[in-house]
């Protein structure tokens, strides 16, 4: 792990271990709803102030926390155009998916590259430190994965020019 | 210092309260309210299914056994029990359209508080020529949820807190229901809805309870900013005489009980309970934590690990140490803590309180 790296992830730790105390809290703009108030935003004071850490200008993560829901959202670092490409295709692989991933959610915040959505019913699901890791696991490996697949992706290009020139 | 734990399944409990002679418990969970005989064991004995949506709140009346429920269904039910050991519901005329989100009764039973998202707290009597439950409501300076409400002693003052970040003492003085009081520190004529009080704790945040001391003569809040505070007021119409704050870097509470006058004990997200003592004049301190995660961690690793078997855990997991307490928390609580009760009460202090919590168990403090 960089040098970098470490901090950036302990901050996100701590501000989500901070973030997710969540209720079970019932709508009280709407008759018998129970929405997440993140989404809903309807009602400014079950709002909290959102949160930006940024680990540099391609990277960052924005935790919107609300009384009975949080909005994370992930900026995914793409240095260049082919990195740019692999994201897309690679988050819009797993939004597409959305149902299966529980807290995943279907569409990103605008700016950012993917959004997950922890509302109560959530937390009471699962252990919250092990949401929190899953987050953070997350960050740690879409990086890795994205520089693998570009190498990969290289590698290929590489091959088919060959091939391709020295057939002629 | 020994605990009591009781799990009962993995449904998040959101309330609960023990009868006066502590022979039975009623949890709110889900949908409905379960009664639980107690002994060494609990056993299920009746569930009251009367609400469809969440039941966020449920009060046994010490004296005479009714329980009083609500629910985000915007109603509140009271539970007659008959001799055969069943329940009778009643619909009480709430009058409100958005969830119902705390009820308790006030410590002499005629009447009931019902918070709710209406920006709303219905005071509800029994109207005899009628047969009903009606309900009288508080509205005036409530701009958000009423998430909790407390009955001072003399069952007439109200502490309400709610999301707008305030903590209010009201008056419930009902014509005809109640004896006019005796005056108090907090006002000496209180009509209905008089606001005797209105507190913000320094750094604002949701009051997620409030508490009236077993005196009467302060109020403690929790709020969403990891802090407690204390105030003591000097008497109608005057500033208080002591606001004290202590803010702490756990996570926030959501529950409190005044032990003594001079001690509370607070749990929330942090899945344990801490104790405050203090008073107006020394100021207020947290003294010290009931089942410390730090203290379990430390026994937890002062535990010996063979070389086999430290060897065995970095071939099948890759880590040295057993990652089996990594899947819970060193604490009882496994999840957030809902609700504490005083349990049992001796020589004016309490000395143990009960806690349910999201994870569904039912936990006795020793404290």
């Amino acid at each position: 792990m960089s040098q970098s790296l470490r901090p950036y992830l302990d901050c996100v730790r701590s501000s989500l271990t901070a973030a997710i105390c969540l209720e079970n809290f019932s709508s009280q703009v709407v008759e018998r709803h129970n929405r997440p108030e993140v989404e809903a935003q309807t009602s400014p004071e079950l709002l909290l102030n959102p949160l930006t850490i940024s680990r540099n200008e391609n990277e960052k993560v924005l935790i919107e926390p609300s009384i009975n829901s949080i909005r994370i959202s992930i900026k995914i670092k793409q240095a260049d155009e082919i990195e740019h490409l692999l994201v897309h295709k690679f988050t819009r692989f797993l939004t597409g998916r959305a149902e299966a991933f529980m807290i995943l959610r279907r569409k990103p915040v605008k700016d950012y590259d993917i959004s997950f959505l922890i509302t109560n019913f959530h937390t009471e699901q699962m252990l919250k430190h092990k949401l929190v890791d899953f987050i953070i696991q997350f960050m740690e490996e879409v990086d890795k994965e994205i520089s693998e697949m570009k190498l990969f992706l290289n590698a290929r290009a590489r091959f088919v020019a060959e091939a391709f020139l020295t057939t002629v | 210092m020994s605990h009591q734990v009781h799990s009962l399944g993995h449904v998040p409990i959101s309330d609960h309260s023990f009868s006066a002679d502590r022979s039975q418990l009623a949890l709110a969970r889900d949908i409905s309210v379960e009664i639980y005989d107690t002994g060494s064991k609990y056993n299920l004995k009746t569930t009251l299914s009367g609400h469809d949506k969440t039941v966020t709140s449920v009060d046994i009346a010490p004296h005479s056994g009714r329980i009083v429920t609500c629910s985000q269904d915007r109603n509140a039910l009271v539970w007659e029990p008959s001799p055969d050991g069943t329940y009778k519901p009643t619909l009480v005329l709430l009058r409100i359209n958005r969830a119902a989100t705390y009820a308790r009764w006030s410590p002499d039973e005629k009447k009931f508080a019902v918070g709710s998202g209406a920006r709303a707290i219905a005071v509800c009597y029994f109207e005899e020529e009628n047969d009903w439950w009606v309900s009288k409501h508080i509205k005036k300076p409530l701009r958000s949820t009423v998430l909790s409400v407390s009955w001072h002693p003399n069952s007439v003052l109200l502490a309400a807190g709610s999301t707008d970040s305030h903590a209010r003492v009201f008056s419930t003085f009902i014509k005809g229901v109640d004896a006019r009081p005796e005056p108090t520190i907090w006002g000496d004529r209180v009509p209905f809805q008089t606001l005797c009080g209105d507190f913000v704790s320094p750094a604002g945040g949701w009051v997620h309870d409030a508490a009236f001391s077993p005196s009467g003569n302060a109020l403690a809040l929790v709020t969403h900013d990891s802090s407690i505070t204390i105030v003591y007021p000097s008497g109608p119409e005057q500033p208080p005489a002591a606001v004290v704050n202590v803010s702490t870097t756990l996570l926030p509470f959501k529950s409190l009980v005044w032990l003594s006058e001079n001690e509370i004990i607070a749990a929330g997200h942090d899945c344990h309970p801490v104790i405050f003592t203090g008073s107006d004049q020394s100021g207020w301190v947290l003294d010290h934590s009931v089942d410390d995660p730090n203290e379990a961690k430390k026994n937890a690793t002062s535990r010996e690990y063979t070389a086999l078997n430290m060897f065995r855990q970095m071939d099948l997991k890759g880590t040295p140490q057993a990652s089996a307490d990594d899947a819970s928390l060193p604490t009882i609580h496994q999840n957030t803590i809902t609700k504490l009760r005083p349990y049992a009460v001796s020589g004016g202090r309490v000395n143990s309180v009960s806690s349910t919590g999201v994870d569904g168990r039912v936990v006795i403090f020793d404290v």
